[in-house]
Order: structure tokens, then C-alpha cells, then sequence
């Protein structure tokens, strides 16, 4: 699954807070153009209040593709409806090709769609590496009665999974925590364990709900590059919500703008930038 | 011979993941089970074995049940009295409707009865958590003792109301009855729980105990990566069960051998098997060992300190017994609220080092 050689071609050099990044669109156009995830004029309520309304926007294979937005407009819900949390009232939802029928998170997992949370949710009493082998779970077919025995196939499963698990290890430079259990690391690492969860799925579209949030420079500059690694070495297709706009604009290959529920920009990062709507959303706009 | 895993180099995955990766444990782990196996049987007697190892072994088992659920799938039940009344119910319909069937069987059969029972009482834990769950089985626990006393199909229309256990016997060896001998009980019981730890351990360590672990650490971060939370919540109850259930057969057809449904599956027994695991460790196999051995053990030790050696009233005994269980209790926890396991954990680690600690 991971290839060798890596190259890190300096592309995450600058600081990730530039602000002065030009998207990567423009420099990969690595994205082969087949929509993977397609929401239809997804509309989601909770009683009387409107989270997402009308939203339609696709994801294509191989891209990094961002949500942003202000607080409250409905970028975690849009997460939470493609990986089946929420059922939107109306709209479809296409994913590779399918339309996709109301299906539980769990079986979505199976489809190949991973996550991770704005809030770590990494289970506290197990270690590193039983966290990420987790990440596995969908690709383990051992039942409890060949595990009984051990013997056999589920130790022969045991291994080859820890193989690519170890690999995933490797790859986010989390060695020496392997047998930490997770409620003792700090809070970056705590992140990286669970992209690495997450990765271990070696899921066909990848959320990842403010990756960065709580993180200094350097730590942001390091998940930067694990993401972009991710995109590039394994053309995993990568949607994310950020906050922090700097990050945004370097790393995202199509930017999504919501405010309010809506879809108020969709574009390059550099048409998103100039776009008067999300000018407004985010610098407010005077009512006169 | 220091306890040190220096020199002893892992070359595969395979043997990082062993469940004994320090050749002293490894050796340790062998030596007492040859002990069990073949020393035990030469010195046990009446009084050792009714006293003292026949409960442990028997709780050792309900102990390793209970944990599965609690320890590792984090579902707090407290109707292990209950589920332990099915299995000795249907290991007593077992024996007597087909005498010709070995007991063995009948023992296992038991655990499986108990296992559909156990995931039909665990239907509600997919809807609720904690504390709610734990009055949701409390109600499994007083329904089937009501049960057993009230329908008189399960102890064959007896006048007592009580269950007595068959004589029945293993390679021409009586294992229940009044004739069967200490140490083919024992032998017989020792089978069980040797091959049901070992299954404990091997059911967690692998990918089954992760999904388990992940319903416990963060219910909705499991589903998230592909648990479905149904099959693994019923899961660990039909599994938690059986080994209830077996621990319930082997409690009423070897150690007891004549039943009376109140007053040896109570809500006391939930109790004791949930303070075993808290005590021993929650999530450890040899927590179930340790909390078993800590509770049937130590009140037989202060029982015999107390009237044994200062000479006291049996009855004044048997109630500062009471206080000084209760008072270790809760020293244990406040000292280690992780339990026995921990404990040994933390010595293991400290050993590791020792005498060097720097």
C-alpha cells in the first residue's frame, strides 16, 4: 500500500500562515476529474432549524477538497451527512457512481469513507498501535469463533495487518509511542494517532473535521505535510474543514464557502478569495 | 534469574504479540499451571477444596464473564446472579433428561442456553448506556430468580423447590454426586477454566477484542470506523453469558450439588462477581483471577485468623469479617482504582528495572 521513496519536494516550505499561497491547483492538477462524492441539493433540519439548505457540491478523485466557513455554518453537519450520523431530509447523495441509500456510519465505514474529529475521539484505554490496528477492523474477517482458537488464521491476520499498520507508523514518525496508550500523549500527537486511524482504512475518501484546530505553528506545519503526503503518495482523496485560512489556501486543491447552511462559493482557492459573497461572510457586511 | 527482557530479541510480529513477551513470565505461567495440574490433585482434600478452590475456580470463571462485558465492552450488567441461575437450571433439566449425556457437555450446552438467554437481556444496551443499563439486566437478575421459583416445570415438580445435582462421572470418575472425590472436581473444573481463560485471552487480544474495546472507549468513534455496535454489544453478552453460565452449572452440579434458586444466585452473587472485577481490574484477564482469589480467599483467611487463632465467637467473626472485607475494599480502590491487575502491572515494571532503578 505505501510506496517507497517519498519525496518531499519542499511544497509545504513556506510557513503554512502565509497567507500568501496560491493553491496547489494551479501547480498539481493531479486530480484525474471523476467525482467520487456528489451531494445533491442536500437540505438537513433538527426540528425547526435549518443546518444545511440546498447544498449541492461534489469531490473529485484525488483532490483536497475544503469546507469553510464561519461558526454554525453547517461544515460539521455536511461531514456528518456523508458519513450517514445524519439523514438529510432531502437531496441525494451519490458516492462513487451510486446513488447511496440512508445506510448506518458503520456500514458507510465499509463503503471506504474514514474520519476524524474536531474533538479527539481516540479510544483513551487502548495503546497506539491498537488504535490504529482499529482502523483496520473493516478489512479484518476473523469471527470470535476462529479467534477463540488463535491458532492459525486469526494469527495469520494479526500479522499481516500489523504489517500495514506498522507502515502507517512509520509514515507519521510515531515509533516510539506504539505502545503508549493514547490518554497519556500530548495533544499533536493525540491528532496524528488518529489520522493515522483513520489512514489505516486506507479509505477511498477521507474527512477530516479542523485537523489543526488547538495546534501551534510548527505542529500545523507537520499535519500540513502529512496531509499533503497522504494526498500525493496514495491519492487518497481528501475532504477537510479548517479554520485556519492560510492552511486552506495552501493546501486545498477546491474550496467550498458556507455560511448559514448555504453554499455561498465554490471554486479554486484564488476564486474563492476574490468572490464578493464570502468577502462579506467573513469580513460582515454593512446593512444600510 | 532476573526479570529483564534484555536478550530477548522479537523478530517477528507474531512474538512482540505474545501474551507472555518475558521469558521469566513465560516460565512462571507454565510452572503454575503444571502445579495445578499435576501437584494440586495429589494434596487437595475435602476442606481445601470446598472451601477455598472450587469457588475460586468457579468465580474465576463468572469473574472472566463478567469482565468480557464490563472490562472490555464497557456494558455494566449486574444480572450475573441471574444468568448463573440459567445455567444451573439447564444444566439440571440437561442431566436429567438425557442421562446418557456426559456432563461435560451438559456444562457447555448450559453456557450455550445461557448465551441466548444473556443476548436476549442484552437487547437494551443498544439503546442505553451506564448506569441505565445496569438497572435494565438488575431486572434480568430478579425476573429469572422469580422465574425459576415460580414455574416448577425447571426443578421437575420437586417438592423443596430445590435442584440436586445428579450423580454423574467423567473416565469412569464421579465429578458431582455425593461420592464424587475432591480432586476430580477439581480436575474437573480446572478443565473449564484453563480453557476458558485461554479463550478469554485470545477472544480480546485480536481484532473481536479491539471492536469490544472501541464500543467501550467511545461508542460512536467505533461505529465511525466500522464497528456495528449490535453485533458487538450482543456479541460480548452472548459471550459474557456463556462463560456465566458455565460458572452457574459448575457452582450448582460440582460445588454445591443441591440448589435453592433465592439463596445461591441472589442479587448478592451479581454483586460479589462485580466487586471481583472491580477489585481485580477491569479489561485483565488475571484481574478475574485476582479478584476471585481476593474475595473467596480472604474471607476464609480472616475467618480462620479470627476464630482459629484469637479464639472468637464464630458469630462475631463472621460479622468483623463483613467489616474488614468492606474496609479492604475500599482501600484497594482509593490505593489503586484500577485494581489488582494494575498493581501486579506496576511491580512487573518496577521489577523490570530492578536493582537499578536509574
Amino acid at each position: 500500500m505505501i510506496r517507497n521513496g517519498r519525496s518531499f519536494d519542499g511544497r509545504v516550505d513556506a510557513p503554512a500562515d502565509s497567507g500568501a499561497g496560491t493553491g496547489r491547483a494551479a501547480e498539481t492538477p493531479g486530480t484525474s476529474g471523476a467525482v467520487v462524492m456528489e451531494l445533491r441539493g442536500i437540505t438537513l433540519r433538527f426540528g425547526g432549524v435549518t443546518a444545511i439548505r440546498e447544498t449541492t457540491f461534489d469531490i473529485q478523485e484525488g483532490e483536497i477538497r475544503a469546507i469553510i466557513g464561519p461558526n454554525g455554518a453547517g461544515k460539521s453537519s455536511v461531514l456528518n451527512v456523508i458519513n450517514g450520523f445524519y439523514h438529510p431530509q432531502e437531496g441525494e447523495i451519490w458516492y462513487q457512481g451510486r446513488q447511496r441509500g440512508v445506510l448506518k456510519p458503520h456500514q458507510i465505514a465499509h463503503q471506504g469513507i474514514a474520519r476524524t474529529f474536531q474533538n479527539i475521539a481516540l479510544f483513551r484505554g487502548m495503546t497506539t498501535l491498537d488504535n490504529i490496528m482499529t482502523g483496520r477492523l473493516t478489512r479484518m474477517k476473523s469471527g470470535i469463533f476462529r479467534q477463540l482458537a488463535w491458532w492459525g488464521p486469526a494469527e495469520r491476520e494479526e500479522t499481516e495487518h500489523r504489517e500495514a499498520v506498522e507502515q502507517i507508523i512509520d509514515f507519521l514518525e510515531i515509533q516510539a509511542i506504539r505502545k503508549t496508550p493514547v490518554g497519556r500523549l500530548p495533544y499533536g500527537l493525540q491528532k496524528r494517532v488518529e489520522l493515522g486511524r483513520a489512514l489505516a482504512a486506507e479509505p477511498s475518501l477521507l474527512l477530516l473535521d479542523e485537523p489543526m484546530a488547538g495546534m501551534n505553528v510548527e505542529e500545523k506545519e507537520d499535519m500540513s505535510r502529512f496531509i499533503l503526503d497522504v494526498n500525493d503518495e496514495f491519492g487518497t482523496t481528501i475532504a477537510l474543514i479548517e479554520h485556519d485560512m492560510g492552511v486552506v489556501m495552501d493546501l486545498a486543491d477546491r474550496v467550498v464557502v458556507m455560511d448559514y447552511g448555504r453554499k455561498i462559493g465554490d471554486g479554486t482557492p484564488d476564486d474563492v478569495r476574490s468572490n464578493e459573497a464570502v468577502i462579506n461572510a467573513y469580513l460582515g457586511v454593512a446593512h444600510d | 534469574m532476573l526479570y529483564r527482557e534484555v536478550g530477548d530479541f522479537k523478530a517477528s510480529y507474531a512474538a512482540d504479540q505474545a501474551t507472555f513477551s518475558i521469558a521469566f513470565d513465560r516460565w512462571f505461567y507454565h510452572g503454575i499451571l503444571a502445579f495445578a495440574i499435576l501437584v494440586v490433585p495429589f494434596l487437595i482434600n475435602d476442606y481445601w477444596a470446598n472451601a477455598v478452590i472450587l469457588p475460586f475456580l468457579i468465580y474465576s470463571i463468572a469473574a472472566i464473564g463478567l469482565n468480557i462485558l464490563t472490562g472490555y465492552c464497557g456494558q455494566v450488567s449486574l444480572g450475573t446472579g441471574g444468568f448463573m441461575a440459567v445455567g444451573a437450571y439447564a444444566c439440571y433439566k440437561l442431566m436429567t433428561a438425557f442421562p446418557e449425556l456426559n456432563i461435560f457437555f451438559c456444562v457447555l450446552l448450559s453456557g450455550g442456553v445461557t448465551a441466548l438467554v444473556g443476548a436476549v437481556f442484552g437487547l437494551p444496551s443498544l439503546r442505553i448506556k451506564g448506569f441505565y443499563l445496569a438497572v435494565a439486566t438488575l431486572a434480568a437478575q430478579f425476573f429469572l430468580v422469580w422465574l425459576f421459583n415460580k414455574v416448577a416445570w425447571f426443578y421437575n415438580y420437586s417438592a423443596s423447590g430445590q435442584i440436586n445435582a445428579p450423580e454423574r462421572t467423567v473416565f469412569g470418575f464421579e465429578v458431582t454426586g455425593p461420592e464424587a472425590m475432591p480432586w476430580s472436581a477439581y480436575l474437573f473444573c480446572l478443565v473449564f477454566v484453563i480453557g476458558l481463560a485461554w479463550a478469554a485471552r485470545n477472544m480480546t487480544r485480536g481484532s473481536n477484542g479491539r471492536r469490544w474495546m472501541a464500543i467501550r472507549d467511545m461508542d460512536i468513534a467505533a461505529e465511525i470506523i466500522g464497528v456495528n455496535p449490535l453485533g458487538a454489544k450482543l456479541g460480548a453478552f452472548a459471550v459474557s453469558s456463556f462463560y456465566v453460565g458455565v460458572a452457574g452449572a459448575l457452582f450448582f452440579s460440582v460445588y454445591l450439588g443441591a440448589v435453592e434458586v433465592t439463596e445461591a444466585f441472589g442479587i448478592q452473587k451479581s454483586f460479589i462477581v462485580l466487586f471481583m472485577i472491580i477489585i481485580g481490574g477491569l479489561g485483565s484477564i488475571f484481574g478475574s483471577f485476582a479478584g476471585a482469589a481476593f474475595m473467596v480467599l480472604l474471607p476464609v483467611l480472616l475467618k480462620n485468623i479470627m476464630v482459629g487463632k484469637l479464639g472468637w465467637a464464630t458469630d462475631l467473626a463472621a460479622h468483623f469479617e463483613f467489616a474488614i472485607v468492606g474496609a479492604l475494599i475500599v482501600f484497594f480502590l482509593v490505593v489503586e482504582p484500577h485494581g489488582l491487575a494494575m498493581l501486579w502491572r506496576i511491580i512487573k515494571e518496577k521489577l523490570r528495572l530492578w536493582p537499578f532503578p536509574h
